[in-house]
């Protein structure tokens, strides 16, 4: 699939959840199937599909954040950066610094701007003063949003319009300088104009970070990404490059997606 | 009339005629003891500071510092203790070192306790010192207020710490925080629900005397330390309640009222720390 360098890959990585035994459902739910993966570096790769084809699972599997959750079988290979993050001497903490994840309703921590900021750099840095501050404005610059809150620094991140608060978890995620950042839907909870905003953002990041969007609007897909990952109940359907996903596409279920045409299928 | 509009007048009068009884009773016993022990206080406010004589309880001179101070002795440590090892235990229920049917069968031991009468806890404490050989003290009296708070502060903190949703503590985790920093990020967001817990258990603790009354020693003497008898609020209204002196009952109306003023006051002392904490929490969404 990719001609460039391969920032993560994967292979054959199969996902399943336990079912919940006291609503009577003892199979377990396969969330992935075999799914083997290269993507690109320093590139922005859309993952897309109908909901509940695996998408955020596969994103969330990226970071280990998936592991958090009760009952859930993790089988396979991922390698960022050549290491196998599922190797259980890989430091997940670590991992996930190097992995940012940006949800898809903002969550500012309960606390102020700049500490949403310097929360990241704090635990791992343990950096204060000038040098915190810094950081805290060069990352709130990086997402446009300094100027908005330069003023009220110390106001809670709670009390930021929705729009600014998917900037501030941005930011927030920038802080811990990663090499590999993923979005879930990060637009989906905003107003057009804040969406815009967050978009222009994401074109601009994936110049120096390896960015994996999860996205529900094709339009979106078809502006920001170079590479499509294409996912049905749970296994890559096409994965290639966003020109020729969405002109010439390979397969006759992603002919249809894009057409809008797969009920019944 | 139709049938749906007279369901919803009754309805209406049936919810205005709930809470008129709940005022009308709490009016009235609050008024009560504020009214008959605060008649006792205007004439004798040095009961409030003044340590009991020898013959203070067959209406003798003397005042019931002796038990404020035991009450507020016993309920500030167990409170704290509980509700840092309820915190934690409440911690372990949610996170993924403990599985569902772990997690059940504590919350479900939990819940039996809560509903245990507090009797049980203090001749459970009794046994526990006659086995020790002890005689009743004040870190007796502590401990198992301990023991009867950490139910309530538990479950309180288990369904506050359920509450906080799964993308705040992604969004720690995502940024490579450990579990212990993430525990911080959500004991800082279910903070109210918390503080809800702990002052309910506080509550309980300090107005409960069947727990303490067979293990704080229950002596008419100033707490001196740990090892020493102490006596409890709750505990001396009793004995006032049911003494044969006028001037004795007179005094439980006494006590109430300041049992009833440090409720109020570490309430509100509560309350005003947990609005200063939790300024930043995201709520309603």
């Amino acid at each position: 699939m990719v001609d460039t360098k391969i920032g993560i890959k994967i292979r054959n990585l199969n996902i399943s959840y336990g079912g919940n035994k006291s609503l009577g459902a003892n199979k377990n739910i396969i969330a992935l199937k075999n799914i083997s993966l290269d993507i690109p570096d320093k590139k922005l790769t859309a993952i897309i599909g109908p909901s509940g084809c695996g998408k955020s699972t596969l994103l969330k599997t990226l970071n280990r954040l998936l592991e958090t959750r009760d009952n859930i079988d993790i089988q396979g290979e991922i390698y960022i950066g050549g290491e196998d993050i599922y190797n259980p001497g890989c430091p997940v903490s670590e991992l996930r610094k190097k992995v940012g994840l940006v949800d898809q309703k903002p969550y500012p921590l309960p606390s102020s701007i700049y500490n949403n900021v310097a929360y990241g750099p704090r635990i791992h840095g343990n950096l204060k003063g000038k040098k915190l501050d810094g950081i805290v404005e060069n990352c709130l610059k990086r997402v446009h949003l300094w100027q908005e809150v330069k003023d009220r620094l110390n106001s809670p991140a709670a009390g930021l319009s929705i729009g600014q608060q998917q900037r501030l978890c941005l930011a927030r995620t920038l802080a811990v300088e990663p090499e590999v950042i993923l979005c879930d839907e990060v637009t989906s909870a905003l107003d057009p104009l804040s969406s815009e905003k967050v978009e222009d953002l994401l074109l601009s990041l994936k110049k120096n970070y390896t960015v994996v969007m999860v996205s529900h609007v094709l339009r979106q897909a078809r502006r920001l990404a170079d590479y499509v990952v294409f996912l049905y109940l749970g296994e890559v359907v096409e994965a290639c490059n966003t020109e020729k996903f969405f002109n010439n596409p390979t397969h006759e279920l992603s002919r249809k997606y894009i057409k809008g045409t797969m009920a019944g299928v | 009339m139709k049938l749906r509009y007279l369901e919803e007048r009754i309805f209406k009068i049936l919810i205005i005629f709930s809470v008129f009884l709940v005022m009308t009773s709490l009016v009235i016993i609050i008024g009560a003891v504020l009214f008959k022990g605060g008649n006792v206080l205007i004439h004798n406010p040095r009961v409030l500071i003044t340590a009991p004589g020898p013959r203070y309880l067959l209406g003798g001179e003397g005042g019931f510092l002796h038990a404020i101070l035991g009450s507020i002795y016993m309920v500030i440590p167990a409170t704290l203790i509980a509700g840092v090892i309820g915190f934690g235990v409440a911690l372990f229920l949610q996170s993924d070192y403990s599985n569902s049917r772990i997690s059940g069968f504590i919350r479900t031991s939990l819940d039996i306790l809560w509903g245990t009468p507090s009797i049980v806890y203090g001749i459970f404490m009794l046994t526990v010192l006659i086995f020790i050989q002890q005689r009743g003290c004040l870190l007796a009296g502590i401990s198992v207020l301990i023991l009867l708070e950490l139910p309530i502060i538990t479950r309180y903190a288990d369904e506050a710490i359920k509450a906080v949703p799964n993308e705040l503590k992604d969004s720690a985790y995502s940024v490579g925080a450990t579990r212990y920093e993430t525990s911080r990020i959500v004991g800082k967001y279910a903070l109210p629900g918390i503080a809800a817990g702990i002052l309910i258990g506080m509550g309980r603790g300090i107005g409960d005397a069947a727990s303490v009354i067979f293990t704080s020693g229950a002596g008419s003497v100033m707490p001196s330390g740990l090892f020493e008898s102490a006596t409890a609020l709750p505990i001396l209204i009793f004995q006032q309640a049911s003494s044969c002196y006028p001037s004795v009952r007179e005094h439980a109306y006494a006590a109430a009222f300041s049992l009833v003023l440090i409720v109020g006051i570490l309430n509100l002392v509560s309350r005003l720390l947990v609005r200063k904490f939790s300024k930043y929490v995201m709520r309603g969404k």
